[in-house]
């Protein structure tokens, strides 16, 4: 990295230590002294949070002022002389210390902050050995805050407050408050009685005291035992950067790893506690082979000849065209490149990653990539934007905390969507419509934008008709307001819609004539790197929806579950009972009961693989195998190598390195022209609203991945509770739910009939005629998010 | 009523109130709104007004003494959006004037905060009034809807280009809301905390505007340091600190109550005008300033004159002007306890010396005073309100800690006696 210079004309000289240091006005004496690498001990303050200067831990001495003063909250000035280490500013902090201990258990040896403590580590720099304080001291009863942050022991607390301020300024929703006064006062969850956020974890690494825990690593290891690898978190496309932590190459922890450019140094809920998936009893550690019905577990010198045997014989029987391959947009550069390498020397190019997709018309030929269209921290600047069917707060959790920092800036934040979302955040405009009228909708906007600028270009035929309300203009004009500044984002809604591209189209339109940028936000953690390496047909191949609508005689399902993976999870489960070969590759055991693959080989979760992920920046960002493999699982490149060689098509490529190094080189040839949103479909009719009802589906955040459906702390928070079936009341009252607590919803006839008994309830921020439940869960899984469905009052 | 109604011949601020004679015309017949009138009639531009106020030595009235027509000038001039409000928060332990002067005499109050916002740019203000004294709060509004009626509130008052609005808030008791940063929090419907300064309140106050926040009395003298000129008000005080003071004065006299006296007035005169002492006792001890400034012995105050600078002199300060007598037959380890009480109860529980501190202060001094002192209990009364004093958020750290660190260094015999004999002094000799 090249040093960047700095101008800094008109910054102030003082001094800390008698050690001359320059910062810029408004700088605060906490930051100068962390320039010129002074420690200053503090508890509230927190580079990321408001300013509260409760702690008075920061307390040093400054000239000319009579009393110490706090150095977070103190601004710098011109010739300030500042002493961290006086006499008079040691006697303020200790005397600050010996109050936080006077009413702290000091029961480090049972705390499981011990060893990690912020208390710990300072008590021994500013505490004495005894106490003077001889008072009975306060016991505070302990706090339920959901299944992942542990409370119990509030006894702790020394009212720092920083988790209370995390709550209401970074995560959006102010769930903590401290009641009561003086030492009396708690800290306490109070709107819901309980936490629900998504990012709710990073609370456990702003206490500074073991007041607040996690509660599936609770009493599980000492810090001291545990060895820590960075890797990369295998949900979201943000890519966010991990410390894992293991026991006994076991992982029994995630932290952050500090990463200004991506996650900051928070984490979202699925990032931190997924891990508990891999230690669960549903991996799998043997091959299995489907005997008579049911899945037995079988040894590698059985399982991968048989897979390769199986394949090869179909191949001969049927052609290279009767195989189907699916690759979860969440599996590794590597294995994923690897996986198309083999199906393509075998002349099948029927392969596809897009497994939520519908509409493919502008991705299937296309070269280009699509990507965010800037630097993830450029979103924290941005003055306005607009998201297009984005489930923004479930999908891409800390992408939210950024948007919501610019929000809290003055930004001009708007959405339109077909779902009602809670935000958390101040929003300028949203606007909710049926599915079928998005389109129509942005178009509105399309067109508001052609007269709000007097556009030279004319208005396309397909817009004649279209008519924008003064709401569009106003939204409209709140992107002109933001010259550079403004970006328009497709979210995972508007990119599995059925009319995707036209959405597309539409939105690239409005950027075109607002001069804003325009953003795609991607789906997996490597949806932009398979993409990149070109996980989908590349000749005449079949996408994964023709795989489905017509049947194969074999697919290859790698790390991908059927039905939860793909959105037509009723054509899915059909296109797999009818085939005659499924082949899996999972690091876990199945768990659809009716769609079992007739192999599946045990690969390595991301811990327990080098691999590789391209971030929604297009950053790449590969990692080691933190674990070794459990039992008998073997990292996937190796089984795609090995499966391979016993196809007769062997690899060149032997060690992790060279995989990695093939694979980078592939998808980064060219990818910077590659990386682009700019797409160039013509503008076709506007679709017709639809009769029936229509079905609004988002992905589930905590079934959005196999990891995460199998983290079972998470599958307890109130996110991941069981879809219901949202509609307003006019709806509820045409299928005669009135007396019925639970709506039956049907698809399909026959052998593929599906139903399912959900829960409704109302909502009347949803538009007419449509039905929100989400897709990737067990009860919904099965269906197909478009198609046909019929809904009734349960018995 | 009457004997309560007695402020003194010297009362300027309370001057000839009845207890009926509150309601705005009432008010008028007494010369009220001729100050506002004045000024707005003929077109006194603020800063001529503002030099009025600066001129006349008036110092704020809530206890800390600041000189007001400086604390105006703060407020930055060319800030859009700007407020002005009253702390009628009055929870100091003693002090009662506050709700004296917005009971008898509202509209002296009303007067003062609009000249107050006529200077500083202000269109709108608040009187934050204290939880418990309802029928304060209602009499206030009272006020209100009557100086609404007459146009000296709302759009362009008196036909000028002045427009100002003014609400009654009223708090909930907590006495930490009448810290001003407290209030202001409260004021937004928040809990009340203080806020960390800087920024002050002139630059960054309610709703992060630049706001002035006066105590009751202080917006009181206003219109009669415009009415009677800066010069007369400064003649009534004494040096640069001009005006007269109302005192509260409570505890052992034969007539507790409200006096206004000209600052500079010597105790012996204040103390004679309640009565004396109650039953013709000894006098034993006074805090002169509410119940955060230090304790006093007798003997001192009986030579101290009241006005800000003597009363420093002496050992203490002129805080609200709540002067808490206590004659011969009080242990004053019994009043420690007390006090102590009340700042623990008080504490809001945001920074840590005070959250820590107070509580340990309470548990001591209730251990003491219960004949269960250890040896070493004062030198650790005394080293941790040293160690609250200076390094809290607000003054409530140093109000917790004053009076200990007083009691402790003037009747240090009667906590040893506590301590030592696990019973009280007084009890015992007195």
């Amino acid at each position: 990295m090249s040093e960047t210079v700095v101008d800094k004309s008109g910054w102030l000289n003082l001094e800390i230590n008698g050690k001359p240091v320059q910062m810029p006005p408004g700088s605060t004496v906490m930051e100068a002294a962390q320039a010129s690498k002074v420690f200053i001990p503090h508890f509230c303050y927190h580079k990321k949070l408001s300013l509260v200067a409760s702690c008075r831990m920061c307390l040093v001495q400054v000239e000319k002022l009579p009393k110490p003063v706090p150095a977070c909250a103190t601004p710098v000035s011109e010739g300030m002389k500042v002493w961290t280490r006086s006499e008079a500013a040691i006697a303020a902090q200790q005397s600050v210390m010996e109050f936080l201990l006077i009413n702290h258990p000091l029961d480090c040896p049972i705390c499981d902050q011990g060893g990690e403590c912020q208390l710990q580590d300072l008590s021994v720099g500013y505490g004495k050995g005894y106490s003077q304080f001889k008072e009975s001291k306060r016991v505070v009863a302990g706090k339920d805050m959901g299944s992942l942050v542990s409370a119990a022991e509030m006894s702790r607390c020394i009212q720092c407050t920083r988790c209370v301020r995390f709550t209401d300024e970074i995560a959006g929703k102010m769930e903590l408050g401290m009641i009561w006064r003086g030492d009396r006062a708690e800290i306490t969850p109070f709107v819901s009685e309980t936490v629900e956020s998504e990012i709710s974890g990073n609370m456990i690494d702003l206490c500074p005291v073991g007041a607040l825990t996690s509660k599936p690593f609770r009493y599980k290891a000492r810090n001291w035992e545990l060895s820590r690898r960075k890797s990369v978190s295998p949900h979201d496309a943000l890519g966010a950067n991990l410390i894992v932590q293991l026991r006994r190459n076991q992982v029994v922890w995630v932290k952050p790893l500090e990463n200004e450019a991506i996650n900051e140094c928070w984490l979202a809920d699925r990032d931190r506690f997924s891990y508990e998936a891999l230690n669960s009893e549903s991996r799998l550690t043997k091959p299995l082979v489907k005997k008579d019905g049911a899945l037995i577990e079988a040894d590698w010198q059985e399982a991968l000849p048989l897979a390769a045997a199986r394949l090869k014989n179909i191949i001969e029987r049927d052609g290279s065209d009767s195989l189907g391959v699916l690759i979860s947009p969440h599996a590794t550069l590597e294995e994923a490149t690897l996986m198309a390498r083999l199906a393509r020397a075998l002349d099948c190019d029927n392969i596809d990653y897009r497994l939520r997709q519908q509409d493919f018309s502008h991705t299937d030929k296309a070269s280009q990539v699509f990507w965010l269209g800037m630097p993830i921290a450029e979103v924290s600047q941005l003055k306005a934007a607009l998201f297009i069917g984005s489930f923004l707060r479930h999908d891409q959790p800390l992408l939210a905390a950024r948007v919501r920092q610019a929000a809290k800036r003055g930004a001009a934040i708007s959405s339109l969507h077909s779902a009602p979302a809670d935000w958390l955040m101040p929003m300028a405009r949203e606007k909710v419509v049926s599915p079928s009228q998005l389109a129509q909708a942005l178009a509105a906007l399309v067109v508001a934008a052609h007269r709000e600028t007097k556009a030279a270009q004319s208005l396309p035929a397909a817009l004649q008709d279209v008519t924008p309300t003064e709401e569009d203009m106003a939204l409209v004009r709140s992107l002109l307001n933001a010259p550079e500044k403004a970006a328009i984002f497709l979210g995972s809604f508007a990119q599995q819609h059925e009319q995707a591209a036209l959405l597309h189209t539409l939105a690239q339109r409005l950027a075109d004539i607002t001069k804003a940028k325009i953003g795609v936000l991607p789906e997996a953690a490597n949806s932009v790197g398979l993409a990149l390496a070109g996980i989908q047909p590349q000749k005449n191949g079949l996408n994964v929806k023709a795989m489905l609508e017509a049947p194969r005689k074999a697919y290859v399902l790698l790390n991908a579950e059927v039905p939860f993976d793909v959105a037509q999870g009723n054509t899915a489960r059909s296109a797999m009972r009818q085939a005659d070969f499924v082949l899996s590759l999972s690091p876990f055991k199945p768990s659809a009961e009716d769609v079992l693959p007739d192999i599946v080989l045990p690969i390595s979760p991301f811990t327990e693989t080098s691999g590789t992920f391209i971030n929604m920046e297009g950053r790449v960002q590969s990692f080691h195998g933190a674990a070794p493999p459990l039992d008998e699982t073997r990292p996937g490149w190796q089984v795609i190598t090995a499966l391979a060689g016993l196809l007769n098509q062997p690899f060149a490529e032997t060690t992790p390195e060279a995989v990695r190094a093939s694979s980078i080189n592939s998808a980064a040839e060219n990818a910077t022209a590659r990386l682009s949103n700019q797409i160039g479909e013509a503008l076709s009719a506007m679709p017709k609203k639809a009769t029936a009802v229509e079905r609004i589906a988002g992905v589930s955040m905590y079934h959005a991945d196999p990891l995460v459906r199998r983290a079972s702390s998470l599958q307890r928070t109130v996110l991941a509770q069981s879809p219901k079936a949202a509609m307003n009341a006019a709806l509820a009252s045409r299928l005669g739910l009135k007396k019925s607590a639970a709506v039956r919803i049907r698809q399909g006839k026959n052998e593929n009939a599906v139903t399912a008994e959900l829960p409704w309830v109302c909502d009347e921020r949803l538009p007419a005629d449509t039905v929100r439940f989400d897709m990737a869960h067990p009860l919904t899984a099965g269906f197909d998010v478009c198609g046909e469905f019929h809904l009734e009052a349960a018995s | 009523m009457s004997a309560f109604l007695d402020y003194g011949s010297d009362a300027v601020l309370m001057k000839d109130l009845t207890g009926d004679n509150w309601r705005l015309k009432d008010y008028v017949a007494r010369g009220g709104y001729e100050a506002l009138k004045t000024i707005l009639k003929d077109r006194i531009a603020p800063e001529q007004v503002l030099a009025e106020i600066k001129g006349s030595g008036l110092r704020g009235r809530g206890g800390a003494g600041f000189p007001t027509g400086m604390k105006w000038s703060f407020m930055p001039a060319a800030a859009p959006e700007k407020y002005v409000v009253c702390n009628a928060d009055e929870g100091e332990p003693g002090t009662f004037k506050d709700r004296d002067i917005l009971r008898f005499n509202p509209h002296m109050v009303i007067e003062g905060m609009i000249i107050a916002a006529y200077v500083m740019g202000c269109a709108r203000g608040y009187n934050y009034i204290h939880g418990e004294i309802w029928e304060v709060y209602e009499r206030c509004e009272e006020a209100l809807d009557e100086a609404r009626a007459a146009g000296f509130l709302g759009q362009r008052i008196m036909g000028s280009d002045f427009s100002f609005e003014l609400f009654n808030h009223h708090g909930f008791g907590a006495y930490i809301c009448g810290e001003e940063t407290g209030l202001l929090e409260s004021l937004e419907g928040k809990k009340g905390q203080p806020r960390y300064k800087p920024p002050f309140p002139a630059n960054v106050g309610l709703y992060g505007k630049p706001t002035t926040i006066n105590n009751v009395e202080t917006f009181a003298c206003v219109s009669l340091i415009i009415k009677n000129g800066s010069q007369w008000f400064l003649g009534l005080g004494k040096g640069n600190a001009g005006g007269t003071k109302l005192f509260s004065v409570s505890g052992d006299v034969e007539r507790p109550g409200n006096y206004e006296l000209r600052l500079g007035t010597p105790f012996a005169k204040l103390l004679e005008m309640a009565g004396g002492v109650r039953g013709g006792r000894k006098l034993k001890a006074v805090i002169p300033g509410g119940s955060s400034s230090p304790v006093l012995p007798g003997e001192i105050m009986m030579a101290t004159d009241l006005d800000y600078d003597s009363i420093a002199k002496a050992g203490s300060m002129m805080g609200s002007g709540a002067v808490i007598v206590m004659d011969e037959t009080r242990c004053m380890v019994r009043c420690l306890a007390r006090l102590s009480e009340f700042y623990h109860e008080e504490s809001c529980g945001q920074c840590t010396p005070c959250r820590e501190g107070t509580g340990w202060l309470a548990h001591l001094m209730h251990r003491i005073e219960h004949g269960e002192g250890r040896p070493g209990d004062i030198e650790t009364l005394d080293r941790v309100a040293h160690n609250i004093m200076g390094r809290t958020i607000c003054a409530l750290g140093d109000a917790a800690a004053m009076p200990v660190r007083s009691f402790v260094k003037h009747f240090r015999d009667e906590f040893v006696y506590h301590i030592e004999h696990h019973r009280c002094q007084v009890a015992d000799h007195v």
